[in-house]
């Protein structure tokens, strides 16, 4: 804003020329790596490169591949499962607890405290220890069998069917508290006056979260959901840690795909071109959003 | 707490403000009702969900295996023992060597605080420069850079690849520093960009008229001014440097494996009989710095990951 503040003509490149110096990483990290790095990549997804990467085009054929590749519609199937009710139950809880928070409780540090820590420990800690806790042999199922129910069976780690869910169960655990911590903020910002004229029309509370706050939100249910949503996505160390994948294939994710055949399989265009799939995933989440988000903003 | 003290003091200025009945008779029944109960029973139930893996970590890293193997997770240890953090440390095994944790915890150390420092240093620069030094074509770089947060990481880490290949530092702690500087850049110049710009203005025309340049208003000026977002900054950098996983893998050589990379192998390795308690205790060890952060620091980590959820 003030970098015309120069009293001498210098050249239009020079001037300001200590920020555009000190901006250079920040260019670079843009230009080079972020477009760059990501035009490369989708480049290079209609190549047939194997262990290095050849710019020698195939059109379609990996894609093609993909798409056939059983591991590949397994990774995509978890991930819609996951992603849905990560989606659905952490917005749920986060707000049932949210609202409870916002209850001008006592102790109410100490429960954000207790709910908020799961998201500073990584995903390599939270899988390892639902791994423990879902072990069938020593966890969850064989206390409930030792108090009696001899039939009782919860082992979603060794079931192929059921094992998203015993990632979930994890996925969860950890992020929970962070969309709870982001909804309360939300809650904090509506008016108290509002609350105010709804008890004085007699609204029962629930009505009112239900038809009047949670309506106000709106734009932090949508930054929460975007924020949730580019998580799962990305999500792999959880699944590395807890399942690695298994039992077989049941627990695979679109990113350990890309990860396996980039740095495993030496199958570059394989990994290419599962990336830039993920790549579509994500836009397919942000454009709409950020359309509403700054479209609305520059028109309001 | 509040609840209880004002009871009396509240009483007595209703006595004194006019017909005492009406607060006399509410407030007892409020602390008591029904809706309370609900409300902490709730509440206490789901902190007793979100507590009960950290009791397990803890309960089963204390027992010997004889126990584990007979009692379920859940109960205390009969007898407790350190052995399994000592060999989690010491001599746990990934793969051929066997000398446990401890050099993971040394390769975290050093590759988050050289990243954790460059990655705030550059990125408070940045964010200086958008909101006080804005040239021609920085707010183009800038929504770049945003957009880049949201870009899965898989689709950039193999040009990350062949670039520090070309450098040479391709596997080196350095070239993971640069990679955790780049990935930290978006959220942390969209923190720094936001504080600086919240500053009065005319702090920084009243150094400009007195002749500071660019560095000095940064270094004199601005940096002793913004001490709580740098640490808001430092918070989020280091809870999700040693965290991450992905980068530790995919940019280092295994001798400089960072913790978590380790806790995987040892965890997860195919090889010998599992040892739960060690498996736990080299868990919690891995997850003790992070949680130690974020219990000292306390509300500024709330700040902190309303700032950089982003960051996914």
């Amino acid at each position: 804003m003030t970098g015309q503040a120069h009293t001498g003509r210098p050249s239009r490149l020079l001037r300001n020329l200590s920020s555009k110096i000190a901006s250079i990483p920040m260019m670079l990290t843009a230009v080079v790596i972020f477009l760059g790095g990501t035009i490369w990549t989708v480049v290079y997804s209609f190549t047939n490169s194997r262990l290095l990467p050849r710019a020698k085009f195939v059109g379609l054929d990996q894609y093609e591949r993909l798409w056939d590749a059983p591991r590949w519609i397994v990774s995509i199937q978890n991930l819609a499962i996951y992603g849905f009710f990560t989606l659905v139950f952490s917005l749920v809880v986060g707000f049932l607890l949210a609202a409870l928070m916002d209850q001008k409780i006592r102790f109410e540090n100490t429960f954000r405290t207790i709910f908020l820590y799961p998201f500073a420990l990584s995903f390599i800690v939270t899988g390892l220890v639902w791994q423990w806790i879902l072990n069938p042999e020593f966890g969850v199922q064989s206390v409930v069998r030792a108090l009696g129910w001899t039939s009782f069976t919860f082992d979603p780690l060794y079931n192929a069917d059921i094992v998203i869910y015993g990632v979930l169960i994890a996925g969860l655990w950890q992020g929970t508290g962070l969309v709870m911590c982001l909804l309360l903020a939300g809650l904090r910002g509506i008016d108290e006056d509002i609350w105010k004229a709804a008890r004085v029309d007699g609204i029962p509370m629930w009505k009112t979260y239900l038809f009047i706050v949670i309506p106000m939100m709106r734009p932090v249910f949508i930054t929460t959901l975007v924020i949730i949503a580019s998580g799962i996505v990305k999500v792999y160390d959880l699944v590395v840690a807890q399942t690695s994948g298994g039992p077989g294939i049941a627990s695979e994710v679109p990113a350990k795909y890309v990860y396996d055949y980039m740095f495993q399989a030496q199958n570059l265009g394989q990994g290419f071109a599962a990336s830039t799939m993920m790549l579509v995933t994500v836009a397919i989440i942000i454009i709409p959003w950020a359309y509403l988000e700054f479209g609305g903003r520059k028109r309001g | 707490m509040a609840e209880t003290v004002s009871l009396k003091p509240g009483a007595a200025l209703a006595a004194t403000a006019g017909p005492p009945s009406e607060p006399w008779g509410r407030k007892p029944r409020r602390t008591l009702s029904r809706r309370n109960i609900m409300l902490y029973g709730t509440l206490l139930v789901a902190a007793l969900y979100y507590l009960l893996p950290l009791y397990v970590m803890v309960v089963t890293s204390l027992k010997g295996m004889p126990e584990i193997r007979l009692g379920n997770i859940f109960s205390p240890p009969v007898e407790v023992t350190f052995e399994p953090w000592a060999k989690a440390w010491a001599t746990a095994c990934t793969g051929l060597n066997c000398d446990g944790l401890s050099r993971g915890f040394w390769n975290s150390v050093r590759i988050t605080v050289p990243s954790t420092l460059i990655s705030i240093l550059v990125a408070s620069v940045n964010g200086y420069a958008l909101a006080n030094w804005k040239f021609k074509g920085a707010d183009l770089f800038f929504t770049i850079l945003i957009i880049g947060a949201f870009i899965p990481y898989q689709v950039m880490i193999y040009p990350i690849v062949i670039v520090l290949r070309e450098m040479g530092i391709y596997g080196t702690l350095t070239g993971l520093v640069i990679v955790h500087t780049i990935f930290g850049m978006p959220i942390l110049t969209l923190l720094f960009r936001n504080y600086f710009s919240s500053l009065p203005e005319e702090l920084f025309k009243a150094a400009r008229i007195d002749g500071a340049g660019f560095w000095q208003i940064y270094f004199r000026i601005m940096l002793p001014m913004s001490l709580p977002i740098f640490v808001v900054a430092m918070i989020l950098q280091i809870t999700g440097i040693w965290n991450d996983f992905l980068f530790g893998v995919v940019f280092t050589r295994p001798e400089y494996y960072p913790m978590t990379v380790q806790l995987n192998n040892i965890v997860n390795s195919v090889q010998g009989v599992k040892e739960y308690n060690v498996n736990m205790a080299a868990t919690l060890l891995t997850g003790a710095v992070p949680l130690i952060v974020y219990f000292v620091s306390g509300r500024l980590f709330v700040r902190g990951i309303a700032a950089g959820a982003v960051k996914g």
